[in-house]
């Protein structure tokens, strides 16, 4: 590990990022996480029943916690177009109704993205460090940071190099974090474990703990492009993680889940996980986000519900 | 509405907008008779109100039996036994427990919520824990009614005759599964007699009995205090007694049945260690010690009632505990994201409130929840902890039987056993490390019928449960529970 460490990070942090043996030692010596237990309790807390007053609120302010997203190769600036204007307005008939947080795009769409998100409160966030599977040498990753910062992202989606992390090369996933972080300038800085991959909760925990140390704003599950993206019991690992992290060091840190989000009820859930696990500071898109396309739809289908009595089906949507 | 409005809405510190599990699904009867030779009957014991502890209502009257409705019932059992049941197939006898089987999960619904009712529950553990186990044990047996030859109890093994069984109030339908599936798939033919203040869930079971066409006397169900208890558990006519509930009352049994020929099996009550080591995946320790002490407001005798914390983590794992405490969410049973619900009884709450007070006289320190509001009518008690716990207290001693925590510390392996031991009960134990050869080392040291490794309170109608010392003899579950219906 050579790279210097991140200059905001206090005492306690700068102690165990000291060195690959410090490094290595800190994220060894990390409680276990069981397999068993973590699934159990995440079973628990899906069998919340959010109604009434709760619902409401919690539609809302998982609509404001979306990534509108679309990552696909077919994507043209048409698409991102319409993408932004629903991200601006996702509900044409209510005003009321928030906007999302922010869009999720591959870097060569952003700067079309910025054009139509001027003025308005919707982030543009950019995909980068050779996304989905990072796969290219760091100039060539810190490249494409730097491209999407140039064209304007508010936020990058940065992926973890899971064959290091694998191998044990925890200092150099630790050193590409804070590479990118320094390209990132401004923009906030999101890292993808990619868990499905990862495979254990350990070492969905020992990751986290990694790209937090590293000067992570957000820990992000997935790329949505692996099987399993984000799972309940994952999301359960990574909020104790920012929990633990804000109790020892101060630092309030972020949670994003993406892939295979596509249900209220399933949001509703995460924001009981969210409320319960690391609490309810974290009940703000500030820190926490769902990295969605279809879930938004659902969303306002459920919102139109409550405020008409009737279920009105997709016809009353938008498509994107 | 913006995001930062959360602390008015239902995600702020008032938790989440109501929830409640309609109560009508219960099809809760004004009034209740016993159930013997296959009819509704009246008592000769008179009648008692079963209340509902959230509210301390009147939720129905039930008939009380009197010694002559014992006796009643134990001939109706007999009878049963000498002419349908007893020469029956097993084969057939699989029959019928597996139509019991399925009507309790045709009927969960209305079994949870007349459980949470009765017994102060929460719907949520009534409806995920309760009824499926209750029904999965009538599963369970039912594929060993026609393999009695093969279960290890030598190639005839024969039914006792007449069982009669006595359950507590904490488990109302769950402990009649346990009690009533063995017997039958043995093939023996049963009395059994519910708990004084939760006498509801096991009559509606006798309605299903009844719906799945058992042959009358096969099973009788009966209502009344320790005066009907003690008629049964005495009676002449009873082959086979079986008892869950207090060690004071298990004692009595013992004695009462001493110099018969009638076979017994008890299980009493416990006061179990819950044992975390520096190396445990402290997450799921946490979760571990709450539900081993907080599931069903600690009225569970296999309860994680003493926490031995190893002192070198201690600090932290309390800290962790406490935030999580702060968490769970006490009031109506019937709110589905109720975590603790009311205690059973008024006598229940005053002997849990006499023994956390005691322990403070006696230099404990107690903490629950600051943010823990307690509802004005009903039997409430705070999810409590108690440090400075010294071995000698009461406290670490007595079965609480309740929602309160002991928490004492150890410094190495053997101290844990040591301390672990310390007390003539021995249920259970649970013991939360990452190091697969200590999980082994100390479930050879330990003095416990059951001992869980990295979870607690998880039950299965495969595995045998029961105890050691004072804590009971016999075993229910698994093969083993078919033993105590046997004579090989």
């Amino acid at each position: 590990m050579t790279v210097t460490r991140p200059a905001a990070h206090p005492g306690v942090i700068a102690d165990v990022t000291s060195g690959e043996v410090a490094l290595r030692a800190f994220l060894r010596g990390l409680p276990g996480v069981d397999q068993v237990g973590t699934e159990q309790r995440a079973a628990a807390l899906w069998s919340r029943s959010i109604k009434g007053e709760s619902k409401a609120w919690g539609l809302d302010t998982a609509v404001a916690m979306v990534d509108l997203t679309t990552l696909e190769g077919n994507d043209t600036p048409g698409k991102v177009a319409s993408l932004c204007a629903k991200a601006r307005r996702p509900d044409p008939a209510d005003p009321d109704c928030p906007s999302v947080a922010a869009v999720c795009l591959y870097p060569d769409l952003i700067a079309g993205a910025v054009r139509q998100l001027r003025g308005t409160k919707v982030a543009v966030a950019s995909v980068a460090t050779a996304f989905p599977s990072g796969r290219a040498s760091l100039a060539t990753r810190l490249a494409d940071v730097r491209e999407a910062v140039a064209a304007g992202a508010d936020e990058i989606d940065m992926v973890i190099d899971r064959g290091a992390f694998l191998a044990g090369r925890y200092g150099q996933v630790f050193d590409d974090i804070v590479a990118v972080r320094r390209e990132c300038g401004e923009a906030h800085l999101k890292v993808i474990l990619e868990t499905g991959e990862l495979a254990t909760y350990d070492n969905v925990a020992r990751a986290s703990w990694l790209a937090l140390l590293a000067g992570a704003d957000f820990i992000k599950t997935s790329t949505g492009k692996v099987s399993p993206a984000a799972t309940p019991p994952v999301a359960v690992t990574m909020l104790s993680v920012v929990r633990d992290f804000a109790a020892r060091t101060g630092i309030l840190r972020g949670v994003k889940v993406a892939g295979g989000i596509r249900s209220s009820k399933d949001a509703l859930r995460y924001l009981v996980a969210v409320r319960e696990v690391a609490g309810e500071r974290w009940l703000s898109p500030a820190l926490f986000r769902f990295g969605a396309s279809s879930l938004l739809n659902d969303l306002l289908m459920q919102r139109m519900k409550l405020r008409t009595g009737a279920y009105s089906g997709p016809r009353y949507v938008t498509v994107d | 509405m913006t995001v930062q409005d959360h602390t008015r809405h239902g995600y702020g510190p008032d938790g989440y907008a109501p929830a409640p599990q309609a109560r009508s699904v219960a099809r809760l009867r004004p009034s209740y008779g016993l159930f013997v030779d296959g009819r509704f009957v009246s008592g000769g014991g008179g009648q008692m109100d079963s209340i509902n502890p959230a509210d301390e209502t009147v939720l129905a009257t039930v008939e009380v039996a009197s010694a002559d409705d014992v006796d009643r019932a134990v001939r109706a059992a007999r009878r049963a036994y000498d002419e349908v049941w007893g020469p029956m197939p097993g084969r057939e006898r699989a029959k019928y427990l597996y139509r019991i089987a399925r009507l309790i999960q045709e009927r969960s619904r209305e079994l949870a919520v007349l459980e949470s009712l009765d017994n102060g529950k929460p719907i949520r553990e009534s409806r995920d824990v309760d009824i499926p186990l209750a029904a999965a044990h009538f599963f369970y047996y039912a594929g060993w009614a026609d393999k009695l030859p093969y279960a290890g109890f030598g190639s005839a093994p024969r039914p006792y005759g007449v069982a009669g069984q006595v359950i507590p109030w904490n488990f109302p339908l769950l402990m009649a599964a346990w009690k009533l599936a063995p017997a039958l798939a043995a093939g023996n033919t049963t009395v059994l007699k519910s708990a004084e203040t939760t006498p509801l869930s096991a009559l509606a079971l006798a309605d299903i009995i009844a719906q799945a066409d058992l042959p009358s006397g096969v099973v009788n169900i009966i209502s009344g205090g320790p005066a009907a208890g003690q008629a049964l558990v005495g009676h002449p006519g009873v082959d086979k007694v079986a008892f869950t509930g207090s060690t004071e009352v298990g004692k009595q049994i013992a004695r009462e049945v001493a110099g018969s020929a009638k076979k017994v099996t008890l299980e009493l009550g416990g006061k179990a260690a819950n044992i975390v080591f520096d190396d445990a995946p402290t997450e799921q320790a946490v979760e571990g010690i709450v539900n081993g002490i907080y599931f069903n407001q600690g009225h569970v005798c296999c309860a994680g009632s003493r926490l031995l914390v190893q002192e070198s983590v201690a600090e932290e794992v309390l800290e962790a505990l406490r935030r999580r405490i702060s968490t769970l969410r006490l009031g109506d049973p019937l709110d589905k994201n109720t975590d603790i619900g009311a205690i059973n009884s008024a006598a229940q709450l005053r002997r849990i409130t006499e023994l956390t007070d005691f322990a403070e006289t006696e230099g404990a320190t107690r903490w629950s929840p600051p943010s823990c509001q307690l509802p004005a009518t009903g039997y409430w008690f705070a999810p409590t902890v108690l440090t400075d716990v010294a071995p000698a207290h009461r406290v670490a001693r007595e079965e609480v039987f309740g929602p309160v925590l002991s928490v004492l510390t150890f410094r190495t392996p053997e101290e844990a056993v040591a301390k672990a031991n310390d007390t003539p009960y021995g249920l259970s134990a649970g013991v939360w490390t990452e190091k697969g050869s200590r999980i082994l080392w100390m479930s050879q040291r330990l003095r416990a019928g059951v001992v869980w490794a990295n979870t607690f309170n998880r039950f299965d109608p495969t595995s045998p449960f029961g105890g050691y010392g004072e804590s009971g003899y016999g075993r229910e579950g698994g093969r083993h529970g078919l033993g105590a219906y046997l004579a090989s």
